[in-house]
């Protein structure tokens, strides 16, 4: 057994955020991480974080006011505005913290942090490391936890948690390296595991973002907010959905279709390439649709090539390199081949504007928590944002919790049965035989989603979508573990993994289906306009052990602008 | 349909009592079928789905940039996901972990002593002024000394490839030192004698030989060699005329 006071799960910017100010508190806090905590996906964020800093010569009257509007606005109404304000507001000395850092922010001519222009945003506030700033910024923040000597559990993955009567008091985890699983006792829990691409075939995303933190909650009884808002970044690579970043627009870059237009010009005439990315995904998918793809097919072109190789080199060294390695292709020499790409999950487990979830001592910040202040469509900029703005705040938050715990509310010495429950758990996936193939489902359930829940979306397809996915939910209960043995075991892992995939992905279907009307990225074609006489709501998703979720509604935080028509 | 033929290097600490007393050290062959592009990751991925669900290695990003899965590919250190069974010529594919490193398991090394060299040489900003109300003034120019040491991605094929650290366990090699001047380079640092005795010594930038095996073994083609070379000019100044940075 192991006890810290407050252990945060997953490494990223948000857990590693919230655990340096809760050490800062006076907490006794540590970090359990699947990967060493520079490996995590927030690493892998290109183009920027958004604050209204007024720093580019366009935007010196932007203020976090005018961020919130777009914010608001890119969520077709549906995030919280109070969380949005709070975000904005702090938008603003969150950056100067990771300026004072040492977060390698590119410059201006005149020493201040750059700010490129972004998707749906009224001035260029997006600040910027070349194409890196997600790999600058988190690397960032293992240094400034490492100063803070913030223990760190590399390489455990977290089973799940341990609830006891309606507390969190802790995790169950499996150590990697030297095998095994191993009790965590805790006061409290800041689950920060990012989000769930994986649960699509065609993501952006890392191979472990994989939903199993918004899973372990869900199980534990926390309900699962918005998860029918998948966002689909419109310029992935074509063979391997690699991220190619909203910076290539922001610099410059254009959408071309088959006939050589710049076809945004119909879909966005104002902001063009720089519409907010449901609409710019929506509209590349119909070129694609109507036969306007490259040579028919199913991609369109970014081209960068009028950039010229100096500003590519300069702003967009990241794209180049993998465009190169992954491609084939160099932007100074040809367009890039992209399609529209599942990018990032706006929904996630249920939270405050603290990181508060319903269950006492359980918090949660970041991709994985839905507060909401992206609402049915984040903005580019946003998330890199989100992270470290909600993650300071879940770790305050739970270090407050922490301190106000009585004699009687700490130390409770449980979790003996969910260690014992995972090991059992184990032991009868590994004893089954002729039991179901763990990585054929993974593959069934991965396609049905990315065919059956995409950029557009239509009844018939969806029904027939998740009944697949329910037939594959009972094909998870019957799986067979092909290897046994205590190190490094993927396979083990892998097969966890999958069973916390398949009930997110039957939340994202069953919220899909259930809403009937078009409102961010949920584009339904036979619901096309948005609703707000019946759906201004968000969609609570509640775990049924035998089948799908128990779907409910929640207010929406309104207050500051009135939802009005969303044009570009 | 093309086939690759994987050789993989296996080890498995769990069966250090086998015949040979080595941890089950063994090549195995495994024949992965592919259409028009395959990395050698998702070869990995394959073997581990399909032929064999014991086999190890790390992977998380699959696109460079999150530096879990350097190899050594063919005799060449190489990041797993960035790599082309198609570059890699006909003949198979061997893929073994990096060299001169300890097993944990199949292609998953022990990166322990790595992050506690990285973790020595202070590898975070040290300022010794209040901060400003803004953000600290930093030039283009100053800000560009920062691009070549801010893409190192710590995945460890530098500190492999360097014949000093295979001869002198202590020493903090490549990428802790490439880290080091990462800040002692970066304007905003203000840090005086914190940081300088932490690589100023025989098993800091003074064991660099500069053979710069390094510099080829980067996947994101640095430059360490010459971060050390720079680090060691700097100390030798620092010391001797007794300037501040």
């Amino acid at each position: 057994m192991i006890y810290h006071e407050l252990v945060i799960v997953g490494g990223g910017l948000a857990g590693l955020r919230a655990a340096i100010e809760a050490k800062k508190q006076g907490i006794d806090v540590a970090i359990v991480s699947q990967v060493w905590p520079g490996r995590s996906h927030s690493g892998a964020a290109q183009g920027g974080v958004n604050a209204a800093l007024a720093n580019h010569p366009e935007s010196a009257d932007d203020t976090w006011e005018k961020h919130a509007f777009d914010t608001v606005k890119g969520s077709d109404y549906l995030a919280d505005q109070d969380a949005v304000v709070q975000m904005t507001k702090d938008a603003i000395p969150v950056i100067y913290e990771l300026d004072h850092a040492g977060c390698p922010f590119s410059r201006f001519d005149d020493g201040r942090i750059a700010q490129r222009p972004f998707g749906g945003a009224g001035y260029p506030r997006t600040c910027y490391g070349a194409d890196k700033t997600g790999h600058y910024m988190l690397h960032t923040m293992v240094e400034q936890a490492i100063e803070a000597r913030v223990p760190m559990y590399v390489e455990w993955f977290v089973a799940r948690l341990v609830v006891d009567d309606g507390v969190c008091r802790g995790v169950v985890a499996y150590d990697m390296v030297r095998g095994g699983f191993e009790l965590f006792q805790a006061e409290a829990v800041v689950i920060a595991t990012g989000g769930a691409g994986r649960v699509y075939s065609n993501s952006t995303n890392a191979i472990i973002s994989t939903g199993y933190g918004m899973a372990m909650a869900y199980h534990a009884g926390v309900a699962l907010k918005d998860l029918e808002f998948v966002q689909f970044h419109p310029t992935g690579l074509l063979t391997t959905n690699i991220l190619m970043t909203e910076g290539a627009r922001g610099e410059g870059g254009y959408l071309v279709n088959d006939l050589g237009e710049r076809f945004m010009e119909k879909y966005a005439p104002t902001a063009m390439e720089l519409a907010p990315r449901d609409i710019t995904s929506r509209s590349i998918q119909t070129e694609i649709n109507e036969g306007r793809g490259i040579g028919g097919k199913g991609y369109v072109h970014l081209d960068l090539r009028h950039l010229g190789a100096q500003k590519i080199l300069e702003k967009l060294p990241g794209i180049r390199d993998l465009a190169i390695h992954f491609e084939g292709v160099d932007p100074i020499e040809e367009p890039i081949p992209i399609v529209p790409s599942q990018h990032y999950s706006m929904g996630g487990i249920d939270t405050d504007m603290d990181g508060r979830t319903t269950m006492p001592g359980l918090y949660a910040a970041g991709e994985c928590a839905c507060v909401s202040v992206h609402g049915a469509n984040r903005l580019g900029g946003n998330s890199l944002l989100e992270t470290v703005v909600f993650g300071r705040r879940a770790g305050a938050a739970a270090a407050q919790y922490i301190d106000g715990l009585d004699e009687f509310g700490r130390s409770a010495a449980v979790g003996e049965e969910a260690l014992a429950d995972v090991r059992d758990r184990v032991r009868s996936l590994a004893n089954r035989e002729g039991g179901e193939d763990p990585y054929a489902i993974r593959a069934a359930m991965a396609s049905t989603m990315k065919e059956h829940f995409g950029v557009f979306r239509e009844a018939s397809v969806m029904q027939a979508g998740l009944e697949t996915m329910m037939d594959l939910k009972a094909r998870v209960t019957n799986v067979e573990l092909r290897h046994a043995g205590g190190v490094f075991n993927l396979d083990m892992i892998r097969t966890f993994e999958l069973e916390g995939m398949v009930d997110v992905a039957l939340g994202i279907a069953a919220g899909a289906l259930a809403r009937t009307e078009s409102r961010g990225s949920h584009a339904r074609t036979d619901f096309p306009e948005r609703d707000d006489a019946n759906w201004l709501e968000h969609t609570l998703a509640l775990y049924e052990p035998d089948g799908g979720p128990r779907l409910e509604a929640k207010a929406v935080g309104l207050g500051m602008f009135e939802p009005q028509e969303r044009k570009y | 349909m093309p086939e690759a033929t994987f050789r993989i290097k296996r080890h498995n600490p769990e069966k250090l009592d086998d015949q040979n007393g080595t941890g089950g050290d063994r090549y195995d062959e495994f024949t992965v079928p592919y259409e028009s592009s395959l990395t050698v990751l998702e070869g990995l991925f394959y073997i581990q789905e399909a032929l064999d669900g014991s086999l190890s290695f790390r992977y998380c990003c699959r696109a460079a940039v999150c530096g879990s899965c350097a190899m050594y590919i063919n005799g060449t250190y190489r990041l797993a996901c960035q790599t082309n069974v198609r570059h890699l010529g006909d003949g198979p594919i061997t893929v073994e972990p990096m060299p001169h490193m300890p097993v944990v398991k199949d292609l998953v090394c022990d990166m322990t002593d790595f992050f506690a060299k990285y973790e020595t040489v202070m590898p975070h900003i040290i300022r010794n002024s209040a901060p400003p109300e803004k953000e600290i003034m930093q030039s283009p120019n100053d800000r560009k000394k920062l691009d070549m040491p801010v893409d190192c991605i710590l995945c460890g094929s530098c500190y492999s490839s360097c014949p000093s650290v295979w001869g002198e366990g202590n020493y903090l090699g490549p990428a802790a030192l490439l880290k080091a001047y990462r800040f002692e380079v970066d304007s905003r640092d203000e840090a005086r004698k914190e940081r300088l005795p932490r690589f100023d010594n025989e098993r800091g930038s003074y064991r660099c030989h500069t053979i710069t095996n390094c510099v080829e073994a980067c996947p994101k083609e640095l430059n360490p060699t010459e971060a050390i070379q720079w680090l060691k000019g700097a100390a030798v100044r620092r010391r001797l005329l007794g300037r501040a940075k």
